[in-house]
């Protein structure tokens, strides 16, 4: 049988903001999903004693960590935020062409900042975390 | 014509109104997961530490027991239905699919007990010293 053609075949779209945001969306869903495993991991470490907890508290403490803690923090920021914003359309408001672009620069903007000040917070402000 | 099947014209049952069930889970849980992931972050954030005595001790309270429990039920629940559906959408090898989506749903199912255990074990203080 010859191959067919599958959507969503993505070289054919022309370039839109709504695609950008579309697939940051499953991107950073997809990110945070790898966090669920590091939580359950860290969970573990906890329930199985001061020990376990120490060693796992080296590898989730080590400095190349930090670099995954920020960008799980800009990918929760923005899946955050824009999950709100899906959450809105649901109910039907929201979808006309001018509010979409609008709350998508929102959204934008401000899933970066929110995750610039965690990132601060978390990382930056208090020493050494976890 | 009839769209209706012979059985389901028979049953006359109509729609069984489950055909957005995974749609509407996954609505669900992204609206408890607003504020379970803030109550988590911001939960970690005003700890002292994190040392195992003040960790341990903070999962020990009864409701973040419970709110931990939620959160990782919840996380797990959603990220599956999540991943669910871009596997869904970009896979499109028949068999390889199947395969990924009973690993990615067994994943999950994993995590979401560790998880669970482990809190439940820290909290009726069954966790080692």
């Amino acid at each position: 049988m010859r191959e067919r053609p599958l959507s969503p075949h993505l070289s054919v779209y022309r370039f839109k903001y709504t695609l950008t945001t579309s697939i940051s969306n499953r991107v950073s869903g997809l990110v945070l999903s790898l966090a669920l495993p590091v939580l359950v991991y860290w969970l573990m470490a906890a329930a199985n004693g001061a020990e376990a907890y120490a060693r796992a508290r080296e590898l989730l403490g080590h400095p190349l960590a930090r670099v995954i803690y920020a960008v799980l923090l800009l990918a929760w920021s923005y899946h955050l935020l824009n999950g709100i914003r899906h959450l809105v359309w649901d109910t039907g408001r929201g979808l006309e062409r001018r509010q979409s672009q609008k709350s998508a620069w929102f959204v934008g903007i401000a899933s970066i900042v929110l995750a610039l000040i965690l990132i601060y917070v978390t990382l930056f402000s208090r020493g050494g975390t976890p | 014509m009839s769209l209706r099947s012979p059985l389901g014209r028979v049953l006359g049952r109509g729609a069984a109104h489950e055909g957005v069930s995974e749609w509407w889970t996954q609505r669900v849980t992204a609206v408890a997961l607003v504020p379970l992931t803030l109550w988590f972050l911001f939960s970690i954030l005003a700890l002292p530490a994190l040392d195992h005595a003040t960790v341990v001790e903070w999962m020990q309270g009864g409701w973040t027991t419970v709110l931990l429990v939620l959160f990782v039920v919840t996380a797990a629940w959603h990220s599956q239905l999540g991943v669910r559906v871009v596997i869904e959408d970009y896979v499109h090898a028949p068999g390889a699919k199947t395969a990924l989506l009973i690993l990615v749903t067994f994943a999950h199912v994993l995590l979401g007990a560790a998880g669970v255990f482990a809190v439940l074990r820290i909290a009726f203080g069954g966790a080692a010293a």
